[in-house]
């Protein structure tokens, strides 16, 4: 039986259906979709059926980057498997391997983007070589905070989009803000699934015909906006006030490297779900795209209170 | 043409290796009304004959803007041209939705092309009987493609189709090496020049041609040009007639 | 345990007035999330067509979709009828289906349109989020609504709707004036509504065209 591609348009790519999306959502039958799956039944039907979770669908776990782990979500992952015939579909809740800010901004000739590459599992630092910051047409980069496993998917879909254009080689490749676009579609036609992809991405680049340079940023239901400096998750409180401060889009490739690296070091300092490993990546029109290898930055943990926690405060141990 | 054993159906062979129902549809696009398609390095227009079925009747419209940046001059069978039409239109919408840019002019024709296509691979469809030329703008520059019922697609800098048509194209072949530089206006006079060549009684009138401009620079719009917009062109040709070299058609 | 939810509340305020021969369609440029601003230079206001504006805040990600569905198929009317835009009241009807066809999972949007009817008059018109709605003179929406509101009411109002024979909702000021009005409008909300600030960006329609203006905020 042929796997069901949620909404595959055959030129547009997986997950752009444009009307079929609204005709869906119209019957309201997403959320009691019978399972037609037979295999997928045989294969379970000696298993010990879960009790069914009273959840409705859209009734999941918070949106939090740090998801504590909790013996709950394997019940709630036996009841996804062991659904019986008929049960309604389950959607992805919560993340489980997340990966945490994305920074980015422009600069005199394109932008840059950064992110360490821990792929946490709650709070436990599970993979430290996750690269976030992937390359998606000739002049773009893509970052994404969130579900690690959401984000290869996407990266998955950008590279069938990407290589259709080098297959096809006839000077038409996909620019920054189409690949803005077409995420933005993505994303958001997910949230009217009540199945998100549970990520907030940042799309970087350049125009290659007019070297403009380009920076937005979209998040699991849609929401979207271009700047001139973006930050996703703890960034956004963390490090947008510093790039408001000190961000101009004429500054050298010198200055946005140490406005990205002091931004990265107050991230790591303050965010626990991060590491000190960090990838780099730049678009620029002359030198093209270019994604470091992983760096650490030099830290400073010896203050006094760090190393004496307890010399101001009398009598505790 | 006529019959023979191997045209009761597209999917049959003759064994010479043709399609003749293939063949009998490309033989519709002749019969069209002839169009005329050129570009330089900058615009590309179409230029197009309509028909009137009586004296009583409105003229056909033979050229269509399909997106912002692109247009079509259909030659043949008008309302598989007006399917086609909105196939592609859809298309063009489709892309701007999901990518907020243009679809490129040569991803819309190859679409209609493999659309086509299938015509002729299916015992139970009929091959349109329309062949069209494509115009419009991208991130490439300016393209003029033209379609026709057996899927196929080329690229050209100048080409004329649908009845006497023959005689456009000759006119073209003289002087597309001059295209590449010309203005828009001298563009226009020389689709006008070839459409005249291909027109019964050699005549150009407002009610029976119109004209679709697509360039880059200006609002990169494509512009279809109809009725009384199209004077200041004709009186222009008409003023130019005189020092026009003859054409032996 | 909270709920994960579709909608998000990303702010933002619009106005619009009608005029005898103009209309002037107004929104803020912030866009905010919780406590935080997320960028203080975003539109909410679409050109439709050469006589008709729509503005809309509320959930970002339903205004986008909005306001690509509404652009989509005024372009398959212009298709349609020989090149010929959709008309301002046609506009209207065609934006309260579009919101009512998602009755049951509603697009999280406030909207406003705002444009020329055949008569060359300014019209406005003001939706719920369901698609019922109401050509007015004047009409404001989003988050500094009870602020504004108040505010257009005893400046500009209009005729009772109930009057018979009826007399012209539209506001007697002249388009100046009425720009003037908005500015100070968003100005007072932005005072007292921290979803409201940064800019406003001010779309007078009237009969040379669509006009686009941009007046600064304060940022805090």
């Amino acid at each position: 039986m042929q796997p069901s591609l949620p909404s595959h348009h055959p030129l547009l790519g997986p997950d752009t259906a444009i009307l079929a999306a609204q005709q869906q959502s119209a019957s309201a039958s997403f959320f009691h979709n019978q399972r037609t799956n037979t295999a997928h039944q045989d294969a379970n039907s000696n298993a010990v059926l879960a009790p069914a979770s009273g959840a409705m669908p859209f009734t999941v776990a918070p949106p939090q980057a740090h998801a504590p782990f909790d013996a709950g979500a394997l019940a709630f992952d036996a009841a996804i498997t062991n659904a019986p015939p008929g049960a309604p579909n389950k959607h992805t809740t919560y993340p489980y391997v997340t990966g945490t800010s994305v920074l980015a901004i422009k600069y005199k000739d394109g932008i840059m983007m950064a992110a360490d590459t821990l792929g946490a599992y709650g709070a436990t630092k599970r993979y430290k070589s996750i690269s976030r910051i992937v390359p998606a047409a000739p002049t773009t980069l893509v970052g994404a905070g969130g579900e690690i496993s959401d984000f290869q998917y996407i990266s998955k879909l950008l590279t069938e989009l990407n290589d259709n254009d080098v297959i096809r080689d006839d000077g038409v490749v996909l620019k920054p803000r189409e690949v803005f676009a077409y995420l933005q579609r993505v994303m958001y036609n997910r949230r009217n699934k009540f199945d998100p992809l549970w990520n907030s991405l940042v799309v970087g680049g350049v125009d290659q015909a007019t070297g403009e340079a380009f920076l937005g940023t979209c998040s699991m239901i849609g929401v979207s906006y271009t700047d001139s400096h973006v930050a996703t998750g703890f960034g956004n409180h963390l490090a947008r006030p510093l790039f408001r401060n000190e961000q101009r889009d004429d500054m050298t490739e010198q200055e946005a490297r140490a406005l990205l690296e002091k931004a990265l070091r107050v991230c790591y300092y303050r965010d626990k779900n991060s590491i000190n490993k960090f990838v780099i990546g730049t678009v620029t029109k002359e030198s093209g795209m270019k994604v470091s290898e992983p760096f650490s930055l030099s830290t400073e943990w010896g203050y006094d209170a760090f190393v004496h926690p307890t010399k101001h405060a009398l009598g505790s141990w | 043409m006529f019959r023979n054993a191997y045209d009761t159906d597209v999917t049959t062979w003759s064994p010479t290796g043709r399609l003749h129902q293939v063949e009998y549809a490309m033989e519709a696009v002749k019969q069209g009304s002839a169009a005329v398609g050129l570009r330089s390095k900058t615009h590309v227009v179409l230029a197009a004959l309509k028909r009137a079925p009586s004296e009583l009747a409105s003229f056909q419209q033979k050229i269509h803007e399909l997106d912002a940046h692109c247009g079509v001059a259909l030659s043949g069978l008008t309302a598989d041209g007006r399917v086609l039409c909105r196939y592609m239109r859809g298309e063009c919408l489709n892309h701007r939705f999901v990518y907020e840019s243009p679809l490129a002019v040569s991803r819309l024709v190859s679409r209609v092309a493999d659309r086509s296509q299938v015509c002729t691979h299916r015992s139970y469809k009929r091959p349109y009987g329309v062949g069209m030329l494509v115009a419009g703008v991208d991130a490439t520059g300016p393209r003029l493609f033209q379609t026709d019922p057996s899927g196929n697609a080329y690229e050209y800098v100048a080409q004329a189709m649908g009845a006497r048509s023959q005689a456009a194209r000759t006119y073209l072949e003289r002087t597309f090496e001059t295209y590449a530089d010309a203005t828009v206006d001298a563009l226009c006079q020389h689709a006008l020049f070839a459409l005249k060549e291909s027109a019964q009684d050699n005549e150009l009138t407002t009610k029976n041609c119109s004209l679709g401009i697509a360039g880059m620079g200006d609002d990169g719009r494509f512009k279809l040009l109809d009725g009384e917009a199209l004077k200041p062109y004709l009186d222009k040709l008409a003023a130019d007639d005189g020092g026009a070299q003859p054409m032996d058609t | 345990m909270s709920t994960w939810s579709p909608y998000d509340m990303n702010g933002g305020t619009c106005v619009a007035v009608a005029g005898a021969d103009y209309c002037i369609v107004a929104a803020d440029t912030r866009l905010s999330t919780g406590f935080s601003i997320l960028t203080r230079e975003h539109t909410k206001v679409v050109t439709l067509s050469d006589a008709c504006v729509l503005a809309s805040a509320g959930f970002e990600g339903d205004r986008k979709q909005l306001h690509k569905v509404l652009g989509m198929r005024q372009q398959v009317f212009a298709h349609n009828h020989g090149g010929k835009p959709m008309s301002c009241p046609a506009m209207a009807q065609m934006l309260s289906n579009t919101l009512y066809f998602k009755r049951f999972f509603p697009y999280y949007t406030f909207n406003l349109l705002g444009g020329l009817d055949k008569s060359g008059k300014g019209a406005v018109y003001t939706y719920d989020a369901i698609g019922s709605y109401e050509r007015t003179g004047y009409a404001c929406q989003g988050s500094g609504q009870a602020l504004i509101m108040p505010v257009l009411d005893n400046q500009l109002k209009s005729a009772s709707p109930l009057l018979y024979p009826p007399v012209s909702s539209a506001t007697p000021l002249t388009e100046a004036q009425a720009v003037d009005l908005v500015k100070d409008c968003f100005a007072t909300a932005g005072e007292r509504d921290i979803y409201t600030g940064d800019a406003v960006e001010i779309v007078v329609i009237n009969r040379n065209g669509v006009r686009r203006e941009t007046m600064p905020l304060k940022l805090d």
